[in-house]
């Protein structure tokens, strides 16, 4: 039996007013979410080509999720994003340069080529950067908000996890941790419905993960994570309900994997009705109609916006591809941290 | 300067961190309303209120996780397992998550978990364990182990100063047993920098926790034959190979002795290290003295029989001393 609320779509230009929005910032919705899938294609071609080691992964299909959510952090909000969360890396403002010198175990990507593809994040910018294992930065956030709590500041910590994540002792941890002292955090569950090849029957058995946020004391939003002007709604109401002291908020994005779990892995398991179905519903495509129809997007708008994104890609590579491999002689360096790794915008 | 325990040298150091700054908080398990299993925040919360002194759930995980979170915020955690043993629950925040943000990612992540360790009282398996060399082969976390009420308390505040993830090793048995002077002001005593404990011309003994004081009896009942020096390491992570190799380099022989069990234990990297840069100083193979590779057990005993007397360490020692 589900118990979590149905979030509604989001449907006329006035409802999106009534949640914050204005015309210029659909327009940079738009733009974050062809930029997001842009910076993963053009990863992925690169991958093909041999410039990228190691392995490749995308958050296709998430990205209205991805862009949504961090639409409506506020600037000092932070947030802990996952492998699928592109999104939230290119609405914080991470520059794509970097993302590629990141993908290309550059020294100008986040982490100076010491780890790889999605593993990275900007502290400045409020993110913090992921491990592999999930969902281990979920009381990382918790954390966050504990921080904020304390100091009584009216900040908000976003943590990312999967649907399959959501089967390990930390997602129970930080929930409930979070649920006792209602703490001013919002849990997204990028629910993709397939945690590598499983499915997600054989990873939970309730209805919705949304529902076991009635167990930890706080309320669950299942969101179709395609339409990024309701995830953008919810999440705006998640977080500033915990800003306000309100406590947590579990929000369940509803996604389809487009692709494989990385790029080497073909995704025959995912029956081919799926994707058919979901590729109809498919993210980017969906807000652009809906711009159309509701917002006015000119197709002078929309070519010029392309023409912008595509720029700033080739620009990007071109960039990332001139930034040094890192030099062996570093390989020791930056194990522990000194002092001066304390002069951040978080250590007052 | 007042005599305190071990236990007490702890408490006040934390408590002076907590007055002096207000980033430092505590949080762990039954350690605010109880004040701690073992009473080393006793009166905190009435002091510090419950948002610095923090009765959190049985979560060990999402303990050292939002330490974790919070201190990249700014603030300067410091956790308490109830017993070192159960950190094997937080394995994950610390080992996967805190030690390497530095590394990968450029975030310092400055907090500090508190650790009562060690045996001697019948706790049995999962209340006795040392487990400090699982944690001293992970790059990017820092262990420290005191020994005496001193350093106990300078240990802990440079412990908290620290901008990385320390492990603070508290042993149990040295809480209420041992008594000493402490400054009341405030001092640290630097990581990586050992302390001799005794001085002696014949042999070295390295040692750390609970172990120096089985040494030091040692070594008074040898006294009038045999002159034994005692490095007392203070941390193992970074541990001070000078101050061990330029004591081995007068004696000419050693001795490693801790607590936690034999393979793999801490003593076998000190050994090695010796014998790499200071062979030719030696007139005896380094020997080791420590726990037999079996878990923890319960019955007195046996567990007199597990944990290194003071007669396997003059065993130890007569041994080098005739090689």
């Amino acid at each position: 039996m589900a118990v979590a609320r149905e979030a509604e779509p989001v449907s006329s230009l006035r409802e999106v007013k009534e949640a914050g929005l204005d015309r210029e910032d659909l327009l940079n919705v738009y733009r974050s979410l062809l930029l997001t899938r842009g910076i993963e294609d053009r990863g992925h071609i690169l991958y093909k080509q041999g410039k990228i080691p190691g392995s490749f992964y995308t958050g296709r299909g998430n990205e209205a999720a991805s862009v949504g959510v961090a639409t409506a952090m506020g600037p000092d909000d932070v947030g802990t994003p996952l492998h699928r969360d592109m999104g939230v890396h290119v609405v914080r403002g991470v520059e794509p340069w970097r993302i590629f010198a990141q993908y290309m175990g550059r020294v100008d990507g986040p982490t100076r080529g010491r780890d790889g593809n999605v593993h990275m994040a900007d502290n400045k910018l409020g993110l913090i950067a992921m491990v592999s294992h999930l969902p281990a930065m979920l009381p990382v956030a918790v954390g966050c908000a504990l921080a904020f709590r304390i100091r009584e500041e009216k900040r908000v910590a976003l943590a990312w996890f999967g649907e399959g994540a959501s089967a390990r002792g930390d997602t129970h941890e930080g929930m409930n941790f979070a649920g006792t002292r209602r703490l001013p955090v919002v849990f997204v569950c990028d629910n993709n419905q397939w945690a590598y090849s499983t499915p997600t029957h054989l990873e939970y058995a309730c209805e919705n993960l949304a529902d076991r946020a009635q167990a930890y004391g706080f309320d669950g939003v299942v969101v179709d994570g395609t339409d990024v002007l309701a995830v953008y709604r919810e999440a705006k109401r998640a977080i500033e309900k915990a800003r306000e002291g309100g406590g947590p908020t579990l929000l369940e994005c509803m996604t389809l994997r487009m692709e494989g779990h990385a790029v080497h892995d073909d995704a025959s398991y995912v029956p081919k009705e799926m994707f058919e179905e979901w590729a109809k519903r498919d993210p980017l495509e969906r807000f652009r109609s809906w711009l159309r129809e509701n917002a006015d997007l000119t197709d002078e708008e929309e070519e010029e916006i392309a023409g912008q994104i595509k720029k700033t890609l080739s620009d990007a590579i071109r960039r990332a591809d001139e930034s040094p491999l890192p030099n062996p002689d570093d390989l020791t360096e930056g194990v522990y941290a000194s002092p001066e790794d304390l002069d951040t915008p978080h250590h007052k | 300067m007042a005599v305190k325990t071990y236990l007490q040298a702890i408490s006040d150091g934390l408590r002076q961190e907590m007055q002096r700054d207000k980033r430092v908080y505590v949080i762990g398990e039954d350690i605010g309303v109880y004040g701690g299993a073992f009473k080393v925040t006793q009166g905190f919360q009435e002091e510090f209120g419950a948002w610095r002194v923090i009765d959190a759930p049985l979560s060990e995980t999402a303990i050292v996780g939002s330490c974790t979170g919070a201190a990249i915020m700014g603030l300067r955690p410091v956790a308490e397992m109830q017993f070192a043993d159960f950190i094997s629950c937080a394995w994950d925040q610390l080992v996967t998550v805190a030690a390497k943000q530095r590394y990968r990612a450029g975030t310092a992540v400055p907090i500090v978990v508190r650790l009562p360790s060690g045996g001697g009282f019948s706790g049995g398996p999962f209340h006795s364990q040392n487990p400090e060399s699982s944690f001293a082969h992970i790059p990017g976390l820092k262990i420290v182990c005191p020994a005496t009420p001193a350093d106990a308390k300078g240990l802990l505040v440079s412990a908290i100063e620290d901008p990385n993830p320390v492990l603070y090793f508290e042993h149990k048995h040295l809480y209420r047993r041992i008594k000493d002077e402490v400054p009341d002001e405030r001092y640290t005593v630097p990581l990586g920098k050992a302390r001799v404990h005794r001085e002696g011309d014949d042999v070295t003994v390295v040692t750390w926790g609970a172990m120096v004081y089985t040494a030091d009896e040692a070594a008074k009942q040898l006294e009038s034959d045999l002159s034994v020096e005692i490095v007392d390491l203070r941390s193992l992570s970074p541990w001070d190979k000078e101050a061990v190799l330029t004591s081995v380099e007068k004696t000419s022989r050693a001795l490693v002795l801790h607590e936690d069990t034999r393979t793999g234990g801490f003593g076998a990297e000190i050994v090695a290290t010796i014998m790499e840069e200071s062979f030719e100083s030696l007139d005896a193979p380094v020997k080791r003295v420590a726990a037999p590779d079996t878990p923890v057990p319960f019955s007195p005993p046996l567990e007199k029989k597990f944990i290194p007397q003071v007669e396997d360490v003059l065993a130890g020692l007569r041994d080098l001393a005739e090689y």
